[in-house]
């Protein structure tokens, strides 16, 4: 029993890093309709802007600068951009920040080369702050996880508790009427932009220490954080929120359980060592734990297309 | 208008491809070697240390002129993208350009596609051999089911380092449990059937308390896969995983506060040392045919001499000179550069390097050399990527200890 | 396609044979011979990717899966044929290869089909990354990292090809390039064709009159399917070696870039695309380590400025061409290229210096451009880089103020011509 608490906890935690690593993509896909191939690469610009802040200053100035930085270029890639490519569609937008993803990354390596940098946790936060089951964790994994907190806290609140975040949704669905009202829907669309841009700045100023800092980060970053919103439901800040638990579990727990499809059918006398695809059902469910989000993905989508909260189709 | 831009772009392409079209005509004062490795995208700066391995050893040799007749070599870097069918293109390119000898190390999928590839074009195109020499691609079945003629292999291969990492494993006999996690693809299942086997053979009183296999490059938190290893109650763990997997593995054991030994492949590899950090000190530990601390007075000016030309990397490929210099020899006892003649003569070489003899074996072409244990420390004479970390040797292993039988049947030319 | 005359297609059809059956004589080293035959891949891989994405506006991020599922049943068939258990000649092969297509089509087009737009994107992105994952656990199928390999000289002969030379092999790839092109052509001319381009512009409509949307997509992603099967093949042929690269995310992002930087409105962009594409990822990349840096910035420009891609650009100066009045824009357009090759070579040198420097093991800072020699730490590549870039930058925007007016006057003459 006490392992089943210690792998949900582990869950949980995973959970949140997903969702601090995801809500960027939401809040720009939930407001704007567009869905950021690039998002990934912002995450990567905060974390080595951290990191060169950082060598002179220390973590924490960081952690307000970096993000910051990555919003203003995010808020020009919109405005001088992404703007453009509206004009042709949503599938435009999407190649473009395809495309984008692409140029981020030489740029990168043309600037702090192809190794990892240096980036290391705060030693304020490299301390480990307790134990379940005879595992340590980090202060720096709480600070994380709180983070993570706020970002849902903070964004619930401003998207759905106050006037601004009714303008911005409603700019998405009647861009006329809210113009008219005499808001400025290009200006509330770039500041949207820049506003996801930046979480997933600072989602990279966090996580890069965590993890590794490198040009191949975005690329290991990957879709993953698709699966989020998508099972989440396409523009639900909450979804999201759902779907990065859920995903944290059950990858978590996965990795927990080492029978395969072959022996719990098996038990109930069906022998499954010879029909199709035979080694699929024949690895251990804790081996294929990390593709396990996909198939949730492609399930949720087939089952329930608009998600698990979501209001839309597409 | 735009379209200007792009027709412009478009027409230095066309230019491009219409160069690509002529072939090069090969110099015959020149072994010319290709290089085919990645040189763009993620894994550039492993392919670019590779070529800094093979430059320098190239530049040595004209320098001495070690070649008969006058010959030098020369190196041809061609960029496969670490890509199985960008290598067999880039291949057709070096065949044009009457290049006949092919270095590779990076990808096992490369190898066996430019094995495979060489052997067909060797059979079509008598008299016109190509010969791969490989000094990074470890999969045993290149050297055991799948071993041919055409192809050597200078690194140990998996089967030969977890045979060596077993042989340490004797000589500690408190280590009683052992973790097995690997990466999800032909090499990590490869360490993991190894060890599984020869575990079993030398230390059969030690319990494998898991086997995880996961998938290549997906996993983000590797906290549970820590928490499995912790409560397992290994003290060991042996992992086949490189880059990130490695270090982000790593990395959530020292968050974790988990105490094992860490026996790996790649934690020297470009980029290990410095993602690893701290985390690695006095707990990983390489299997390798050499390091930099392994005191030796022929090795240490190379290790400088190379550091002061290649700031960005360290003379990490011993096997690379070693490569070379058997290569030269063989040239020399055939008295030309014919792939062929060189192919026979390389087989069954002996040569002594600085810290001891390798040795080509004929049946399988598999060299065997010297392999070293080592762990990253702190303070030693030679760090790693200016980290300030390095390795210091637990235990040598001789040539004869890492000789494993093979299961080759190779087929010979006339 | 270019409307008109009724015998141009087939006109253009006898010319693409000619030209087909001299290109080998033209060029006959082996890695032309393998670019060829790459890009004969390519065009029908992008002509199929272009049945969902331009004609049933189905964005796929997972098109490699049937390709490369039909390269390996294609490789499994040839060792079949090797073994003396299958009778089928070499040049065949492609036929098994697009049936599997197909047949994954089919299953997996059931299940996403069913959904356009993002959702269908999104499903076709999960299948993709779990048939890349399952490539690395069903050894059997895949071959694991080393991939399924065989040997294309064998079983019965056809046409007296050997299949052993590399020219062999390019005959098989074009004769199966002209078949799957003129089929896919022809399929847009059907009414499941024409019903595919309603579906993509208005679901709606097509469902009043009488069709099932979801029916029009599943049976066009399935034929696609199919098609991308016999790229598969010809792939499994040519390098006689397929890896589990070939299913992977790399081959359908590729092969996405290849139709829509062609441009995805008309029949024949892909066929451009995939031309434009592999010069740029395996010629250029011979040349330059910044290969994809060229790449994203071409791909940038086209998404940006030409979202009907070099064949759209291409297809607004028809009726310019038929009315005569070419001669109006080239003037202008001879400025802008000249504008737009001086801030291209400026970029050159400073992308090609950048890169040099940046690049480990660079053992000096000089480097080699075109044939000219400089130190890339000097300051006198910088300055001509960068002073190339911001005139020719400058120039461009008054030159393309031209190209502007040379186009209004052009539009003014063709709506003149066809008032009178």
């Amino acid at each position: 029993m006490e392992g089943w608490i210690f792998f949900l906890f582990n869950g949980i935690v995973y959970g949140l890093l997903l969702f601090m690593m995801s809500s960027g993509l939401t809040l720009i896909f939930s407001m704007m309709g567009v869905l950021n191939f690039a998002h990934a690469s912002f995450y990567m610009l905060g974390a080595y802007f951290a990191y060169q802040i950082s060598t002179i200053t220390g973590f924490w100035p960081g952690l307000i600068v970096a993000p910051v930085l990555v919003g203003c270029i995010g808020a020009l890639v919109e405005r001088y951009f992404l703007r453009t490519v509206h004009r042709h569609g949503h599938v435009a937008e999407l190649l473009f920040t395809f495309g984008l993803a692409m140029l981020i990354e030489e740029a990168v390596v043309l600037i702090w080369g192809r190794n990892p940098v240096p980036y290391t946790v705060p030693p304020d936060l490299d301390f480990a702050l307790f134990q379940i089951g005879g595992m340590s964790y980090s202060a720096y994994k709480i600070f994380m996880m709180a983070v993570s907190i706020t970002m849902f806290v903070f964004l619930y609140g401003v998207i759905a508790r106050t006037r601004i975040g009714q303008i911005i949704q409603a700019a998405l669905t009647h861009p006329e009427t809210v113009g008219t009202l005499g808001h400025n829907v290009p200006r509330i669309f770039m500041l949207v932009f820049g506003a996801g841009t930046g979480l997933a700045g600072l989602a990279g100023v966090i996580g890069g220490n965590a993890f590794v800092t490198e040009p191949g980060m975005a690329r290991a970053l990957g879709t993953i954080v698709f699966v989020v919103i998508i099972v989440g439901g396409l523009g639900s800040l909450t979804g999201a929120f759902i779907a990065s638990l859920l995903i944290g579990v059950i990858q978590t727990t996965a990795v927990a359980i080492d029978v395969s499809l072959t022996d719990i059918f098996a038990t109930v006398g069906l022998d499954l060592r010879n029909v199709p695809l035979h080694e699929l059902w024949s690895k251990r469910i804790s081996d294929v734990a990390p593709i396990l989000p996909y198939l949730f993905m492609v399930l949720i989508l087939v089952l329930r297309p608009r998600g698990l909260l979501g209001t839309r189709d597409s | 208008m735009k379209h200007v831009l792009r027709s412009a772009i478009l027409g230095a392409a066309m230019a491009a491809v219409a160069s690509a079209f002529v072939p090069i005509a090969a110099s015959a004062e020149t072994v010319r070697i290709a290089y085919i490795d990645p040189l763009s995208g993620g894994f550039a700066n492993i392919g670019n240390a590779g070529l800094a391995h093979f430059r320098f050893m190239v530049d040595k040799l004209n320098a001495e002129k070690a070649l008969p007749d006058g010959l030098t070599y020369e190196i041809v870097p061609f960029d496969n993208k670490i890509n199985a069918a960008e290598s067999l293109t880039v291949l057709q390119s070096a065949i044009d350009q009457g290049i006949r000898y092919i270095v590779q190390g990076n990808g096992s999928s490369v190898a066996h596609a430019l094995v495979d590839a060489i052997d067909k074009y060797n059979n079509r195109n008598p008299g016109e051999e190509l010969l791969f020499l490989n000094y990074a691609a470890i999969d045993p079945a290149l050297t055991n089911e799948k071993c041919n003629f055409w192809h050597f292999s200078f690194d140990a291969n998996v089967n030969m380092k977890v045979a060596a990492m077993t042989d340490y494993l004797v000589e500690r006999p408190e280590i009683k449990k052992v973790y097995l996690i690997n990466q999800d693809y032909s090499f990590g299942q490869a360490v993991a059937a190894a060890a599984v086997k020869i575990i079993a053979e030398k230390r059969p009183d030690i319990e494998i308390v898991g086997n995880d296999l996961h998938p290549l490059i997906k996993v983000k938190d590797f906290s549970p896969y820590v928490a499995k290893i912790q409560q397992s109650g290994a003290e060991a763990v042996i992992t086949g995983n490189w880059g990130n997997d490695l270090s982000l593995l790593v990395n959530a054991g020292k968050d974790a506060g988990l105490d094992v030994e860490w026996l790996t492949f790649y934690a020297g590899l470009l980029g290990g040392v410095s993602a690893l950090g701290d985390a690695g000190v006095d707990h990983v530990r390489q299997i390798s045919e050499w390091h930099a601390n392994v005191p030796n007075a022929e090795m240490d000016p190379i290790v400088t001499e190379f550091k002061q030309l290649y700031p960005e990397f360290d003379w990490a490929y011993y096997r690379v000179g070693t490569l070379m210099n058997m290569l030269t020899k063989a040239v020399n006892e055939a008295g030309s550069p014919d792939p062929k003649a060189v192919a026979f003569k390389l087989e069954d070489m002996r040569l002594p390097t600085p810290v001891g003899e390798v040795w080509m074996r004929k049946d399988d072409h598999q060299m065997f050399q010297q392999l070293y244990l080592a762990t990253l420390a702190k303070g030693m004479k030679f760090d790693l990527e200016n980290s300030g970390i390095g390795f210091k040797t637990d235990q040598e292993f001789t040539l004869e200890s890492t000789v494993l039988p093979t299961s080759c049947e190779m087929k010979r030319p006339e | 396609m270019i409307p008109g005359n009724r015998f141009l297609p087939l006109m253009l059809v006898a010319a693409t044979i000619v030209i087909l059956a001299l290109l080998p004589h033209l060029f006959n080293s082996r890695y032309a011979l393998t670019l060829l035959n790459q890009l004969g891949i390519g065009i029908v891989f992008a002509l199929s990717y272009n049945m969902l994405l331009g004609q049933s506006g189905l964005l796929s991020f997972g098109h490699a899966v049937y390709f490369g599922l039909g390269g390996f049943t294609a490789l499994h068939a040839l060792n079949a044929i090797t073994d003396g258990d299958l009778p089928l000649p070499v040049p065949l092969l492609p036929i098994v290869g697009g049936l599997m297509g197909l047949a994954v089509g089919i299953i997996l087009g059931w299940v996403s089909t069913r959904r356009s737009g993002t959702i269908f994107a999104m499903i076709s992105l999960g299948f993709a990354e779990l048939v890349a994952a399952s490539s690395n656990i069903m050894r059997g199928y895949f071959g694991g990292e080393e991939g399924i390999s065989g040997d294309r000289m064998s079983g019965p002969v056809l046409f007296n090809l050997s299949m052993g030379p590399q020219r062999d092999v390019y005959y098989v790839i074009a004769a199966w390039m002209v078949i799957s092109a003129l089929l896919m052509y022809l399929i847009t001319q059907t009414p499941l064709g024409r019903m595919a381009n309603a579906v993509r512009d208005n679901p709606l409509r097509v469902a009043f009159v009488g069709y099932n949307p979801q029916t029009v997509r599943f049976l066009m992603f399935a034929i696609s399917g199919f098609f991308a099967g016999i790229a598969g093949s010809l792939f499994a042929i040519n390098f006689e070696i397929i890896t589990a690269q070939a299913v992977g995310i790399e081959y359908s992002a590729n092969v996405l870039m290849m139709a829509y930087i062609g441009g995805t409105g008309y029949f024949l962009g892909p066929v451009l695309g995939a031309i434009i594409y592999t010069a740029l990822s395996i010629v250029l990349s011979a040349y330059t380590e910044a290969w994809m840096f060229y790449l994203g910035v071409f791909f940038i420009i086209v998404v940006l400025y030409a979202p009907n891609g070099v064949s759209g650009v291409l297809a607004v100066h028809e009726p310019v061409l038929r009315a005569r009045l070419m001669h109006r824009l080239l003037p202008a357009y001879g400025l802008a290229l000249v504008t737009a090759a001086t801030l291209l070579a400026g970029a050159v040198v400073v992308i090609e210096s950048s890169y040099h420097l940046s690049q480990p093991g660079a053992l000096t800072a000089t480097m080699n451009l075109a044939g000219i020699e400089f130190d890339a730490d000097g300051w006198r590549p910088w300055a001509f880089g960068l002073g190339a870039l911001a005139l020719g930058a400058l120039l461009l925007r008054e030159t393309i103020h031209r190209v502007g007016h040379a186009w209004a006057d052009v539009r003014h003459h063709l709506t003149g011509d066809a008032a009178t």
